[in-house]
């Protein structure tokens, strides 16, 4: 047994593990949280998925995409927006029944609903910045506002103003562009 | 007595972590050398790093030192997520080439993303040569 097999195999413990939880913790949500606003999507909490989907970028919570578009986007990581984001197949396994078990049209989330009902039946998109959904909540920051604002590269980059993307958190008022004072 | 080594060992953090990138990385180039390899030169790892490339993807940029800067002391950026790139020299940062599968999974990923193929032994050794002859 090589490390990325017990790797592996550690990532499909805590997964069969997460199951469980992720209820747990949406059940006992809204008391732990009050006051607090309740997260827009699920945060992410599996090791596996934030080490290898993480590593080149904001690790997306799975509860911003439904699960055809996981699926699709997981065929392709040989070819993954221009670059080589292959996994071993056990890996994938474990990628794959996280992604899609906590997808957007897989849980209660009210943010992920959203994203959800704005995608049309047929449609995989397999970037969260195409969903009608994103577009509609950021269509009056672009593109002007990124013309002026060179230090936004691209809308891809959650965090660079979601002061709380990492918490799945995406109110606006937790908004800080970059390169402006508040 | 092994035992009393052992927890010697991990009082010691900063000895443990830097023998077990050497290890590591002695057991690449090992493996490397089994392939036909060698011998490796720092010289020629760096020329890889700063290498531009015609075939690569343009978003990863045309050469390594795109995303990790001519210097792997320092910190580099991903040119198209803006993530920020720790330091790949072990000489500054104790975490990099400590797991052999962790390097040879980006050596892969990195290789066909920038060369548009995979890197040879040689390559490979050269380069990690180059890494861990940094101070
Ligand atoms: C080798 C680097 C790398 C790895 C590893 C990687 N990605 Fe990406 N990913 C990218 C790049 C580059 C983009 C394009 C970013 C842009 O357009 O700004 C991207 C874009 C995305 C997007 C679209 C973002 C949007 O809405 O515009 C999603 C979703 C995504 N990746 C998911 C994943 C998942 C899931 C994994 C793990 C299986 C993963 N990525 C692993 C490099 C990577
Ligand atoms: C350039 C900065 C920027 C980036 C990058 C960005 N957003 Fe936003 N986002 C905003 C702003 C500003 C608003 C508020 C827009 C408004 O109300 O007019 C917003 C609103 C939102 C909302 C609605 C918030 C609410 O309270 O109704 C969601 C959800 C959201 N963003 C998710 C995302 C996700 C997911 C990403 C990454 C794929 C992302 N954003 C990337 C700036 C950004």
């Amino acid at each position: 047994m090589n490390k990325m097999q017990k790797r592996v195999g550690i990532g499909l413990l805590v997964l069969s593990l997460g199951g469980g939880l992720v209820l747990g913790v949406s059940a006992s949500d809204r008391e732990k949280n009050e006051g607090k606003p309740r997260a827009d999507v699920a945060p992410v909490q599996n090791t596996l998925y934030s080490t290898e989907c993480g590593a080149c970028h904001f690790a997306y919570q799975p509860g911003l995409l439904p699960a055809r578009s996981w699926e699709k986007l997981l065929t392709g990581l040989g070819e993954h927006f221009g670059e080589n984001a292959e996994v071993s197949p056990a890996t994938l396994t474990a990628l794959r029944e996280y992604l899609t078990g906590n997808a957007a049209d897989r849980v209660d989330h009210g943010r992920s609903r959203k994203i959800n009902a704005s995608i049309l039946d047929g449609e995989k998109p397999i970037r969260v910045t195409e969903t009608g959904y994103f577009q509609k909540e950021h269509r009056e920051l672009s593109p002007h506002m990124r013309e002026k604002n060179s230090k936004i590269g691209s809308l891809s980059r959650c965090e660079a103003c979601h002061t709380q993307a990492a918490q799945g958190s995406f109110h606006e008022h937790e908004v800080r562009m970059p390169g402006e004072g508040r | 007595m092994k035992k009393i080594a052992f927890m010697l060992g991990w009082m010691v953090v900063p000895v443990v972590l830097a023998d077990l990138h050497a290890a590591t990385v002695d057991d690449l180039l090992a493996q490397y050398q089994r392939d036909g390899a060698g011998p490796f030169r720092a010289e020629q790892g760096q020329a890889l790093l700063n290498q531009v490339n015609g075939s690569g993807s343009a978003s990863e940029g045309n050469s390594c030192a795109a995303c990790h800067t001519t210097d792997p002391r320092g910190a580099g950026k991903h040119v198209k997520t803006g993530k920020v790139i720790e330091p790949l020299a072990p000489a500054v940062n104790r975490d990099r080439l400590q797991d052999a599968d962790k390097v040879e999974k980006w050596f892969v990923r990195n290789c066909k993303g920038t060369l548009g193929r995979v890197c040879t032994s040689q390559e490979k050794g050269d380069f990690l040569t180059f890494l861990t002859t940094l101070k």
